[in-house]
């Protein structure tokens, strides 16, 4: 293709990436390395109802707005907030590194602080549900295509339900369902024996409880792909198999599995990145105590009485940052397969 | 066609009459407030005006999106319903305007105590009191043979009759939901035990105190005779297991006192054993640990002066003092004149009369309040000591802080 006819050919393409990803990418950096001007605050009388008058502080209105106007982004503060307490915390960091001699004591403290121990939950999650999510997608796409081709439509609705159900309401009644007074929960009680036992109060049990929503609800894609991908299997090379007298566990593993292999890493990739967003389920969980996420974080910021713009826009940086550290080796690797085939 | 019309206005007329007042504005009024029955009563007496349209966005999500609905210019929203806990963050944002001018021309009527005066500037009418306060039951504690706490020391001693009489095994609720409900209930303890969240006259946090460690241990007490789901709880679920038999004491908002009882499906035993007492004071204190609470109306600085003039006459008539009846006294502490107290009102009045503070209207207090939500989790699991958790809340508030301008 000349290159010119190729310009046109992208043009649209170009413009609609620019104006879509790129911009509120550009957008988001710049909120991240400006914060809001310092408040003038003053002292003044206020005064309620059915407790009367008292001394209060308020924001001087006119000299903030002054401010304002000199320099409407704000106060630069280069990536001060990246390196703060809620986020990355370099200065904590150092100290909890200088003050412990054993890797034990340093993780317990860094554990303390929400940046890491977000990303010790997050980090669990991606690796523990997207493997995960993948087997019980394939085992479904093999146990779906061996069946009768009557039974077939309505196992595949059936088995694309938990995507079909709303996230927040998937969650939202498995969290029913687990509550020391719900089906589950009160089984586990009956099972312990233990009158005051909860799952929502364990942090180990709530992650799992997560992880097993994070599988649940994500398994129908996986499924979905590689049945697609199992339409394709040419019928000749498992043909042959058999006659060498493979076993349908010998088929699987090596005819079936290597021709999804490019359908694995698709799924990968997109469980990889959805999987590090992990929201939903803490939500509807109300797990906040046990689990936190990047996502949840930018949420707090933006949900509070006092929105912390450039908090919730630091996070974002640091998540894309994240997802593009996450899922390098698989693009490499992509990378890689792509020229060596050529 | 024209003697059709002519009867139309006659009869219209006539109804403005019966009903005894007229309210025309001349510009355009756009609501937006939390979702619950005294504020859609309030909105709905604004919409009875003629003259120009008036909408309404009630919400529990309304946090969310008043600032950014009051922003615009002109701005979508003309008017925001708001809790004092959300007036300083329209504040902070400056999209409201002081109401001095329309006070003098259309509020002879206000009470003086409905208006929120900060410095010289009157910023919002309140309409409605609210305060958490002592809700239990009856039956339940004559049955322990306990009197009524007033004390948190006493609720103590109360739960651990009823538990050890195997009457409950978790008889107290809390809405203690990790977020805002349980950085709420430390504001009430720390209060009651004389804390101040910040140094006088600066946004230093002071909560790392022996008031904040007093505080959290008794949380930490009471969290022992709760649901052990109890950090899941945030005050609608405290209320269902109020209201299904499962909780006998409880330090609940005022606001929810009259639906405790005439809810869809509430048991019958907790209908004729409910009732509701004044808040109890911690640590030998005088005032009691809770906070005070109002909600009342503001109007937006980014509309025009009509607008303003109509918002401001629009929403006084939603509050005026005959939109009390049989159907609307019961919803609310009301700020109105006229207002007779009912039965459900005596806990708010009660945290009045004994010298409640109000919730802390300081532009930094949202931060604190985040923060407090954010880190008590770890302490209330056990994770960490109180001190430990005190100190954490001060550094997440203090990195908030530095970002905001507040702190250096």
């Amino acid at each position: 293709m000349r290159h010119k006819t190729f310009l046109w050919f992208f043009l649209p393409t170009g413009l609609a990436m620019l104006l879509f990803i790129a911009m509120p990418i550009v957008s988001v950096v710049t909120q991240s390395i400006f914060a809001p001007h310092p408040a003038v605050l003053i002292e003044v009388e206020s005064c309620t109802p059915l407790v009367g008058c008292t001394t209060e502080t308020t924001v001087d209105q006119e000299a903030t707005a002054t401010l304002r106007a000199e320099s409407p982004m704000g106060r630069f503060v280069g990536l001060g907030i990246y390196f703060d307490r809620g986020h990355l915390a370099i200065q904590e960091v150092g100290q909890i590194w200088a003050t412990n001699d054993t890797w034990d004591g340093f993780f317990s403290e860094l554990g303390n602080l929400p940046f890491y121990r977000a990303m010790a939950f997050t980090l669990s999650f991606t690796f523990i549900v997207t493997p995960l999510t993948i087997l019980l997608g394939l085992v479904i796409a093999l146990a779906v295509n061996s069946l009768h081709r009557h039974l077939k439509g309505l196992m595949i609705f059936f088995s694309l339900l938990p995507m079909i159900v709303t996230p927040l309401i998937g969650s939202l009644i498995l969290f029913w369902m687990i509550d020391s007074r719900g089906v589950i929960g009160n089984a586990l009680v009956n099972l312990a024996g233990d009158p005051d036992f909860s799952l929502k109060a364990s942090t180990g049990l709530m992650w799992v409880a997560l992880m097993v929503y994070g599988i649940w609800s994500s398994a129908p894609f996986a499924f979905v792909v590689f049945y697609a991908g199992l339409q394709t299997l040419p019928k000749d090379q498992i043909e042959a198999a058999q006659i060498d007298g493979a076993t349908r566990w010998q088929q699987v593993k090596f005819v079936v599995v290597p021709h999804l292999m490019p359908l694995v890493t698709f799924v990968a990739l997109i469980q990889l990145m959805d999987n590090f967003k992990v929201f939903e389920p803490i939500i509807g969980f109300s797990a906040g105590a046990h689990a936190q996420s990047l996502s949840t974080f930018i949420f707090n910021d933006m949900n509070g009485e006092t929105r912390q713009l450039s908090s919730a826009a630091a996070t974002s940086v640091i998540t894309i940052i994240g997802i593009a550290i996450l899922l390098s080796p698989v693009l490499v690797r992509t990378w890689r397969d792509f020229k060596g085939a050529r | 066609m024209f003697l059709k019309k002519v009867a139309l206005a006659g009869s219209m007329a006539a109804f403005a009459a019966s009903a005894g007042y007229a309210c025309e504005i001349g510009g355009r009024v756009n609501i937006v407030g939390n979702e619950f029955a005294a504020i859609q009563a309030v909105a709905a007496g604004a919409k009875e005006c003629t003259g120009a349209s008036v909408e309404s966005n009630l919400t529990s999500e309304h946090q969310t999106i008043n600032v950014a609905g009051l922003s615009g210019n002109p701005s979508e929203y003309t008017t925001a319903i708001i809790a004092n806990s959300s007036l300083v963050a329209l504040m902070n944002e400056d999209v409201i305007r002081p109401l001095n001018d329309l006070v003098e021309q259309h509020g002879q009527e206000l009470q003086p105590g409905q208006l929120i005066k900060i410095g010289d500037n009157i910023m919002a009418v309140a309409f409605m009191a609210n305060a958490q306060h002592l809700m239990y039951r009856r039956d339940i504690l004559e049955q322990a043979g306990v009197e009524v706490p007033t004390t948190y020391e006493e609720l103590l001693e109360v739960a651990k009759a009823i538990r050890e009489q195997g009457i409950m095994q978790n008889p107290v609720g809390g809405a203690y939901q990790a977020g805002w409900n349980l950085a709420q209930e430390f504001n009430n303890m720390f209060l009651g035990y004389g804390g101040t969240h910040f140094k006088p006259g600066t946004a230093e946090p002071n909560i790392n105190t022996e008031a904040g460690v007093n505080a959290l241990n008794m949380m930490k007490a009471l969290s022992e005779y709760m649901n052990p789901d109890f950090l899941t709880h945030d005050s609608n679920a405290t209320n269902a297991e109020y209201r299904a038999g499962n909780v006998a004491i409880m330090n609940m908002w005022g606001s929810r006192a009259s639906q405790q009882t005439t809810t869809e499906g509430v048991l019958q035993e907790v209908i004729d054993g409910h009732a509701i007492a004044a808040p109890m004071t911690v640590g030998g204190g005088s005032i009691p640990a809770t906070t005070l609470w109002w909600d009342g109306w503001t109007v937006g600085k980014n509309i025009s002066d009509e607008e303003a003039e109509a918002t401001f006459i629009a929403m006084k008539n939603g509050i005026r003092p005959d939109m009390l009846n049989d159907e609307t006294t019961p919803l609310a502490v009301w700020l109105i004149e006229g207002y007779e107290p009912s039965e459900d009102a005596q806990g708010v009045f009660a945290a009045a009369k004994m010298g409640t503070p109000p919730y802390p209207m300081l532009p930094y207090m949202g931060l604190m309040h985040s923060a407090l939500g954010n880190e008590l989790a770890d302490f209330m699991q056990g994770k960490e000591s109180a001190e430990q958790a005190l100190a954490d809340i001060e550094a997440a508030y203090r990195a908030a802080a530095i970002e905001q301008g507040f702190l250096k």
